[in-house]
């Protein structure tokens, strides 16, 4: 089927926002190419489960495309259009299950060295419909906080080397309470700039306490989940004719419910820990791993207003002998390289809010918990500079949203 | 020239000018007059020579940039003074570590599925060597990471294909089956394939058999489980494979893909890091044993180079060290350095090359042709 051949009856499986969604824009769907509808369509069909920064952004796409006269959709898809695809992908059942469709894509484009040509053509696309759409103005100074280092006594390596070269280094800062006092902070801006999962609190072991008015993650709130996708897994991986790309995919169709969560949370926010889950790569081993992921996400999908996310200690990588030597014992962790590993997650935090609608007012704050180094990082900061100011984290966090 | 190729140029500078810091390397263009083999290194029928590639591999910000230098002394101070160093190899092909080697090893970018153990569809390096040199099962061997290499070492191709390709020794493998009992948590998982770490393929044949380890290796069960106690990766089990060949078969062409670095995957930056340091910590110990072995000392050429990159941190596609999927400039352009019998010591080439260029470029070395290989011969090395 080719998208021209789209009906709305078709999108009857589809949850009921996500099908009046697609059915009011049916007709832009339907001239659209098949090498790009069904990578919009991956995110329509969960439309009921995205966050509302999301359901913004595919509104204003969708709102975009159908004002578009054809001869401008040709001019805004040639590229898409001129990829060629395969009459097997043709076939597939691309609307009712674009996700996998997408991955099908992928494969054949890397395959058929078509890919440079898609991510050149999707990157257009991308500017053109970032002009065309303009983010709204968020209505204060995005905040972003990582706390790393947990549980390490000292620490004799240079830290915040990437992050550096973009604000002021600091060397005296009061570590008592630390903590606290940014999830203070956090808390203060939750309340005075009110916005559903606006404002979140990531942590890589046992969550501190915090407001609930916090969207809070945590890598031990999920240890029951993440037993219950592991013995998934496990079942799965028996079955004949299973494979890498048969798990993937079976993974993503799994929902809360399927790895035990309660019916009654927050679905928004319980399929996007599943994906946390199923979709990243070493968040269900490493609680750094599962924190920098987390973070990602979250910037990605929900663009939040702050962000403080802690990372805690995450268990050894045990060498081949100790494996065959001692069976598996508790898990011991490893406070220095989760201290290296932090410090790298905390750089690409920062790196994925500095892709978010108002990159250059945004302030970033890096503390090294229990310790006296920071890196305060904020439009007015110097850059590359070195501060001899006392304060406590509290006091920076405020400092670089200033 | 496109963006693309520009931004690969930028990388390749940038490698040229941190060698020239790091190790003081000459530019190869002003001594490019004539090949290093006509001034008579090495009869062509001693020759040996030994590949070994990353299966994962590392930026240079985590290398050979400045602040990536502390991570590879060895490289740095040791191995790239003897080398030919190439800066700027381009893998145009699909980066998934099994089709890649593939690649590399038929001198053809592969298009097979890269999870499923299936052979390469052109000849290998290792059927053109073995057909046209006449040489015998035991002269050319693969040592392999995961399960899902088992097939590397010979294709389907008709006129080529089974019986006429490499041994296959998958180290971890072996060790699975010499050790009682098998673990199913997610470490177990990720120790044997990190690009799919949920996942570990079973094998279908083609592996050495248990058995094969005391006829071939000379090594018994007890013996070599005794031994794997002593090591901390899977690269480190097979450089004692790879030790062990080199004594008992003593084989004309061996090659190791390491893949330790490839823990990447599993986004823990320390475990990247240090999984470089112990690649090149690895690589000076080969060299080293190259130079005590007397079949190997002093008629052996080896090159080093990964499959391909990893992505760059700015790409929004990817997340920076942990993948390499985006096909970015980042992940498509890496190095090669080759060294010993025959080549030329401590000068930096900086044009564009392939990684499919590896095959004729051997086949050109060692004596035989790679009809089917879609690469051209490295000219400063032939």
């Amino acid at each position: 089927m080719l998208p021209r051949d789209l009906k709305a009856e078709q999108f009857a499986d589809y949850p009921p926002q996500a099908r009046a969604l697609a059915v009011s824009h049916l007709a832009a769907l339907q001239q659209l190419p098949l090498s790009f509808v069904p990578s919009l369509l991956r995110e329509v069909i969960d439309y009921d489960y995205k966050f509302p920064a999301e359901r913004v952004a595919i509104d204003k796409e969708l709102a975009n495309l159908s004002s578009l006269s054809p001869p401008q959709l040709n001019d805004w898809f040639q590229a898409f259009s001129q990829l060629s695809l395969s009459s097997k992908l043709e076939q597939f059942d691309w609307m009712n299950q674009p996700a996998r469709f997408v991955e099908q894509l992928s494969a054949y484009l890397w395959t058929t060295q078509q890919l440079d040509s898609f991510r050149k053509a999707a990157t257009v696309y991308n500017d053109r419909l970032r002009s065309a759409t303009p983010p709204d103005p968020i209505p204060v100074r995005r905040l972003g906080i990582a706390v790393i280092g947990q549980g390490v006594a000292s620490y004799d390596a240079p830290l915040f080397r990437n992050l550096r070269p973009h604000g002021a280094y600091f060397a005296s800062v009061k570590p008592d309470n630390g903590l606290t006092l940014l999830l203070n902070a956090v808390e203060a801006r939750a309340k005075a700039h009110p916005a559903a999962y606006g404002h979140w609190y990531i942590d890589g072991g046992q969550p501190a306490g915090h407001s609930p008015m916090l969207t809070c993650v945590s890598y031990e709130g999920l240890e029951p989940v993440r037993a219950a996708l592991l013995h998934n897994i496990q079942t799965e991986i028996q079955r004949p004719g299973m494979g890498p790309e048969e798990l993937r995919t079976h993974l993503a169709t799994l929902t809360p419910a399927d790895l035990g969560m309660s019916k009654s949370g927050d679905e928004v926010l319980d399929r996007f820990q599943v994906r946390l889950l199923t979709e990243g790569s070493g968040t269900q081993i490493f609680s750094t791993t599962f924190a920098q992921w987390t973070a990602r996400e979250a910037l990605r999908r929900a663009q939040p207003l702050t962000m403080l996310v802690r990372f805690a200690p995450r268990q050894r990588q045990r060498p081949m002998n100790e494996l065959l030597s001692t069976g598996h014992g508790t898990a011991e962790l490893d406070f220095a390289g989760s201290l290296v590993d932090a410090d790298m997650g905390a750089y690409y935090n920062w790196i994925n809010q500095q892709r978010l609608p108002g990159a250059e007012q945004s302030a970033f704050l890096v503390w090294f918990e229990g310790h006296n180094q920071a890196i305060a990082i904020g439009p007015s900061i110097p850059r590359g500079s070195v501060s001899t100011t006392v304060a406590d984290p509290g006091e920076l966090a405020a400092l670089v949203v200033a | 020239m496109t963006p693309a190729q520009q931004l690969a140029r930028k990388l390749s500078r940038s490698r040229r000018d941190f060698l020239r810091d790091a190790a003081g390397l000459g530019l190869g263009s002003a001594l490019m007059s004539s090949s290093p083999l006509l001034h008579g290194a090495v009869a062509a029928k001693k020759r040996k020579t030994i590949v070994i590639t990353f299966g994962g591999g590392a930026r240079d910000q985590e290398t050979f940039a400045p602040e990536g230098q502390e991570n590879i002394p060895n490289l740095l101070k040791e191995l790239i003074p003897q080398s030919s160093f190439f800066t700027q190899v381009v893998n145009q092909g699909i980066l998934g570590h099994y089709v890649a080697t593939a690649s590399l090893a038929t001198g053809v970018y592969e298009t097979l599925n890269n999870f499923s153990a299936v052979p390469p569809e052109h000849p290998t390096v290792f059927e053109y060597f073995r057909k046209d040199l006449h040489r015998p099962l035991s002269d050319a061997w693969v040592v392999a990471p995961s399960n899902g290499f088992n097939r590397i070492g010979e294709s389907d191709y008709r006129s080529y294909g089974p019986g006429m390709g490499a041994r296959v020794v998958l180290p971890k493998h072996l060790l699975g089956a010499a050790i009682s009992g098998s673990s199913t948590d997610y470490q177990h998982l990720l120790s044997d394939n990190y690009e799919t770490p949920l996942y570990a393929p079973q094998l279908a044949g083609g592996e050495v058999e248990l058995q094969q380890l005391e006829m071939i290796l000379k090594l018994s069960v007890d013996d070599f489980k005794a031994h794997a106690r002593t090591i901390s990766s899977p690269d480190e089990l097979s450089m004692f494979i790879v030790r062990r060949l080199m004594q008992q078969e003593s084989p004309s062409l061996l090659w190791i893909t390491l893949h330790d670095i490839d823990i990447a995957h599993a986004g823990a930056y320390s475990l990247y890091v240090d999984a470089i340091r112990r690649t090149d910590r690895l690589c000076a110990e080969l060299w080293s044993a190259v130079q005590s072995e007397p079949e190997y000392a002093g008629n052996t050429t080896m090159f080093i180079l990964p499959d391909f990159g990893r992505d760059g941190d700015q790409d929004a596609g990817g997340n920076g060290f942990q993948h390499h999927r985006t096909g970015d400039v980042a992940s498509r352009t890496t190095w090669m350095m080759a060294m010993g019998a025959g080549v030329r010591q401590g000068v930096v080439y900086d044009r564009p090359m392939q990684s499919i260029d590896l095959v004729p470029t051997l086949g050109a070395m060692m004596g035989f042709t790679p009809s089917l290989s879609q690469g051209k011969a490295i000219k400063e090395l032939v």
